[in-house]
């Protein structure tokens, strides 16, 4: 078995033992990037010099006898996530030249546990996108067929993982920017309870909706990275003071009689067929373990996606007047005066579906609309997040699909804004709710991988986490790699 | 919901965003598509309903008045476009 096929808690074990150095490890990763990235787009700055630095440190530390979970082993960031002394671009023209001055928690923590960082990977511009198409960089390929979309907005780790040019990366998840990306590429992502995961350093879309989790091929290796990631931090002022536990801990636990929600409102028209034939499946590999499959009902659920478009645009236009060529990022060269100066460096540096969303939002939170738009929304969002309170009295967990359908191809809706956000109608009101939710690989329909998508209560990624390992104790999804890389 | 063209001029303006005249009407379609998905909303009587503002109900936590963080101008400000004398600058606001 090769290397990059080996999961995060493979080449942990294996760096434990001795068996290769994280240098080696590393710069088999460098190899497989420098091969295979030209075709995907998958990294918008690869680290090598940096990484090998780290990789070096970390088998000093293992050959002083530690042995942290995490030490040594290579994974990539969205760059989304501040690195200090390394651009940090959000994918955006805004930010191209932007060298963070700090690291996000996020990094801190894990280079702290002695992860090594690859590189930054590709995404849609400040996270706004369901395909990866709208990066200041070109668009990401999917690795299952390079004519379609990864998903987004964390599509450059989706890609990378699938392609095992990474083993793990991290990602945001704003309205299923881990989710969808990880169903569509064939792997595990989960996006933990708001709050879970500090946002510091994390450049902030819309921050009542934003939360850090992660890409990798197991829910296993999830677990590890959670446990890495996970925890208060002063310097966010929603991080949330409660102890992590240990998520790798319960892993294996038996899960009969646990009861398994299928809201009806996912399973219904818009449905792919092919999706919800393996599906279905999927659902029956539970059954075999002694699960029981309760029918369900979230009825807000449809009003998530227009909820969604007027909370989230507007924290972004909020979140993103920060970004006004005075301070740091793009600046127009020669302004006629100071307004000229903001509104052309705004106007140069932002692309167009993030100037979409910000007058969006400009729009929603202006004089006289405050009370029909946002005010409106928030309501509606206790609606929404109040069926799964009421869900969660019945039932466990919740199943549902990830997405409506497999990925899509390239240009397919990159000039239909209203049907590009459709694609995300079944991710966003785990967001607007504050849940957690993951996606795992459920098999695929006409060669293109399919997602199941679990959702937990408050919480409980502990139990989540378990509910995914025993899928993948029972199938071999999770192990499927797309030929070619 | 339909914008036109000098909703968008206006919006852009609020926004401190400049749009090239060409592409103007562009985004008052698709900006008019957007609000009439966003419209669904009004579908829902919500009376009475309390708006959620924190998906956990969080209230903002407050900390000492202290210093926590030491001055770190320079190393910030060296990502600046343009400073002078620990100044950001920008084209003279006041004549």
């Amino acid at each position: 078995m090769s290397l990059h096929e080996k999961t995060l808690a493979e080449l942990a074990a294996g760096l434990r033992a001795r068996e290769y150095s994280s240098e080696e490890l590393t710069q088999h990763f460098l190899d497989r990037i420098a091969a295979h990235d030209g075709t995907l787009n998958s990294f918008i700055t690869v680290t090598g010099e940096r990484a090998l630095d780290q990789a070096r440190a970390a088998d000093a530390r293992i050959a002083a006898g530690e042995t942290g979970p995490l030490l040594g082993v290579p994974i990539a960031h969205k760059d989304i996530f501040c690195t200090n002394g390394v651009r940090t671009s959000c994918a955006s023209k805004m930010l191209d030249k932007f060298i963070a001055p700090y690291d996000a928690t996020v990094v801190e923590k894990l280079d702290a546990a002695g992860i090594v960082t690859l590189g930054k990977t590709n995404m849609d511009e400040f996270a706004m996108g369901s395909s990866n198409e709208t990066s200041f960089y070109g668009p990401v390929r999917n690795p299952w067929d390079t004519e379609r979309v990864p998903g987004g907005s964390s599509g450059g780790s989706a890609a990378a993982v699938a392609a095992r040019l990474a083993p793990a990366a991290t990602g945001t998840d704003t309205g299923g920017s881990i989710r969808q990306p990880a169903a569509l590429c064939g792997i595990s992502g989960l996006k933990p309870t708001y709050g879970r995961v500090s946002r510091y350093g994390m450049i902030a879309f819309a921050s009542s909706l934003d939360q850090g989790g992660m890409f990798a091929q197991t829910a296993e290796d999830c677990g590890l990275l959670l446990g890495g990631m996970a925890g208060f931090d002063r310097r966010d002022s929603t991080s949330v003071d409660r102890e992590v536990p240990d998520y790798t801990a319960g892993l294996g636990a038996d899960i009969k009689g646990l009861k398994i929600g299928l809201p009806k409102e996912y399973f219904a028209e818009g449905l792919d067929a092919g999706v919800d034939s393996t599906l279905r499946e999927a659902l029956k590999v539970y059954e075999s373990l002694g699960a029981e499959l309760v029918e369900i009902s979230l009825p807000n659920s449809g009003l998530s996606v227009p909820v969604y478009y007027v909370v989230a645009p507007a924290e972004c236009s909020s979140n993103l007047s920060r970004m006004d060529g005075v301070r740091f990022g793009h600046r127009v060269a020669d302004p006629k005066d100071l307004k000229d100066l903001y509104e052309r460096s705004r106007g140069e540096g932002f692309g167009d579906e993030v100037k979409r969303r910000i007058m969006i939002g400009t729009y929603a939170l202006s004089a006289g609309y405050y009370d029909a738009y946002y005010l409106k929304a928030q309501q509606l969002r206790r609606l929404i997040a109040d069926d799964f309170k009421r869900a969660f009295e019945q039932v466990d967990v919740i199943a549902a699909p990830t997405t409506p359908s497999t990925a899509f191809k390239l240009g397919e809706k990159s000039d239909d804004p209203v049907s590009m956000y459709l694609s995300d109608i079944d991710t966003i009101a785990v967001n607007l709710a504050g849940v957690p939710g993951m996606s795992i690989p459920a098999g695929f329909a006409d060669g293109l991988p399919v997602g199941l998508q679990l959702i937990g209560n408050y919480f409980d990624e502990a139990r989540l986490l378990n509910v995914a390992h025993r899928f993948q104790m029972a199938t071999d999804w999770h192990t499927r790699a797309p030929a070619g890389f | 919901m339909s914008l036109d063209a000098k909703d968008v001029n206006k919006i852009a303006h609020l926004a401190r965003l400049r749009i090239e005249e060409a592409d103007v009407p562009g985004y008052a379609s698709q900006l008019s598509e957007i609000l009439d998905l966003v419209e669904q909303m009004s579908a829902i009587d919500t009376t009475g309903v309390s708006p959620m503002a924190h998906p956990l109900d969080a209230v903002q936590r407050l900390r000492p008045d202290e210093v926590t963080e030491t001055d770190d101008r320079e190393h910030f400000q060296s990502i600046a476009p343009q400073t002078e004398a620990g100044l950001y600058l920008v084209p003279k606001v006041i004549e």
